[in-house]
């Protein structure tokens, strides 16, 4: 299997390992990520409360280096997932707008590039099955919650990803890792997003509370599936005995077996995963 | 105030014509993660915008405040797009230039980094909104030692990258800009 890769502007800095696992585990189970030449900037945030038609135009070119070469894309970033998805959404809504975009950008747009989270890429059932058949180390005793944030499962109607309230697929995929994925109740709440930048109190608060809420279920770890969410949570966390964020691919991949790859991953991580670092030297 | 409040209005009907539905339920507001921090709450700000306080709406810090979760909106009994009015007020507020919060710094900072570049360079992103909100010679010490840490785990690239084709966004901004 053959997809376009986006990996976004942090997935080349703060977010390295979240890059380096989910090439390294798509690798392992045969998913051919090919990175998009040239990608520009999704806009993240910004863009949208700058101007409508920037927002649509900035990954409008992304789509078409895509459509190009034939290929659908994977997009591990939620933000940048969640600004893929609207810009598709208005470029089919709104044929003005697209005429527009296509003037400016010197290109026609197709729409035939569909666009996909790396959650969604690895729960294909011929992947899944793939994914279980490659499970050489079981990360038993291992308890985690999975952390969704908002971009994937929000809005629903633009994103299309699972429930919006009570999503499962990353704690499905988490399940195949032999590790026990608790229940709980901050899934889809915000993590603060943009304010870390300005207003980290903010951010510290909203995600003490996320904190303190996989803490109670009994958590040794959080999950997450965008690089944001997993910085926030990583940078904005406070106290002692702090808990360690990890991104869906990272454990993925070290219950595959890619243990010294994993050992480069945790190097990056500002909470030293220290649970997971026993497992990795000592399978059990 | 430049405009009419008319005209502010006209736009809110145009493109959100679904805040007449608002029956004032709080839904929005329950649920919103940093309500603590606004003086008007997401469903007050829908009461006034039906209300046509244009003035009200656009000095609020809301807006500003707002992280575009997209908790109101999805549960929103009457599917009221808050998010887009929320974008709305804080593209009217800037025109306006009532604004006082830092939240257009933070996505001027952005747009000028992919203007120039076609990517964000992180850390060229922190230090150019340190100097745009006249914070880069405050030393926070937990914002220094988070700095240093970020940079001991290799978790922050020194170097920019360009993309090729970045007159082609340079263009596409420039003639957004002409039609303004
Ligand atoms: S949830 Fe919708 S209807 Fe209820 S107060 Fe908020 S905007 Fe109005
Ligand atoms: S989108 Fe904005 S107003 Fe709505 S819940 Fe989230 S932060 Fe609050």
């Amino acid at each position: 299997m053959k997809i376009g890769y986006f990996p976004g502007c942090s997935l080349e800095s703060t977010a390295v390992e979240y890059d380096r696992s989910v090439r390294a585990v798509a690798a392992k189970v045969g998913v051919e990520l090919i990175e998009l030449p040239d990608w520009n900037c999704c806009g993240a945030s910004s863009a949208h409360a700058v101007d409508p038609v920037l927002a649509v135009a900035l990954p409008a070119r992304d789509l078409m280096i895509a459509e190009a070469m034939g290929l659908d894309i994977a997009v591990p970033c939620a933000a940048c997932f969640l600004r893929l998805m609207e810009a598709q959404k208005h470029l089919k809504e709104d044929p003005s707008l697209k005429k527009e975009i296509e003037e400016t950008l010197g290109k026609k747009y197709k729409g035939t590039a569909k666009v996909y989270h790396p959650l969604t890429v690895f729960s294909q059932p011929a992947v899944k099955k793939k994914i279980k058949g490659a499970v050489v180390n079981k990360l038993k005793e291992l308890k985690v919650v999975c952390y969704y944030g908002c971009y994937l499962v929000r809005p629903p109607e633009t994103t299309h990803f699972d429930d919006p309230e009570n999503p499962v697929v990353m704690d499905e995929l988490m399940a195949l890792t032999g590790a026990e994925v608790l229940d709980w109740a901050w899934k889809v709440d915000c993590c603060g997003a943009g304010h870390t930048l300005l207003r980290p109190e903010w951010v510290e608060r909203l995600v003490g509370e996320i904190v303190e809420g996989a803490r109670k279920a009994g958590a040794q770890g959080i999950v997450a599936a965008c690089p944001l969410c997993q910085a926030n949570l990583e940078t904005r966390q406070k106290g002692k005995n702090m808990m360690p964020i990890f991104y869906f691919t990272e454990l993925l991949g070290l219950a595959m077996g890619l243990k010294k790859e994993a050992e480069g991953w945790w190097k990056k991580h500002l909470i030293s995963p220290r649970i997971i670092y026993n497992q990795a030297r000592e399978p059990r | 105030m430049k405009k009419k409040d008319s005209d502010f209005m006209r736009r809110v009907a145009e493109e959100v014509p679904e805040v007449n539905r608002c029956y004032q339920c709080l839904t929005c507001t329950l649920g919103c993660p940093l309500v603590f921090a606004m003086d008007l709450k997401p469903h007050e700000i829908l009461k006034y915008v039906q209300l046509g306080d244009k003035e009200k709406v656009l000095k609020a810090s809301t807006c500003w405040i707002c992280a575009s979760c997209e908790t109101c909106a999805t549960r929103c009994p009457n599917e009221i797009p808050i998010v887009k009015l929320m974008d709305l007020l804080r593209q009217e507020a800037v025109a306006e230039g009532v604004v006082t919060e830092q939240g257009p710094k933070v996505n001027d900072a952005f747009l000028a980094a992919i203007r120039n570049l076609g990517r964000v360079h992180e850390l060229s992103l922190i230090i150019d909104l340190k100097r745009r909100t006249g914070g880069l010679f405050k030393i926070d010490p937990d914002e220094i030692r988070l700095g240093i840490g970020m940079f001991r785990h290799g978790k922050l690239k020194l170097l920019p990258i360009k993309i090729k084709e970045t007159k082609t966004i340079k263009n596409l901004f420039s003639r957004l800009e002409k039609q303004k």
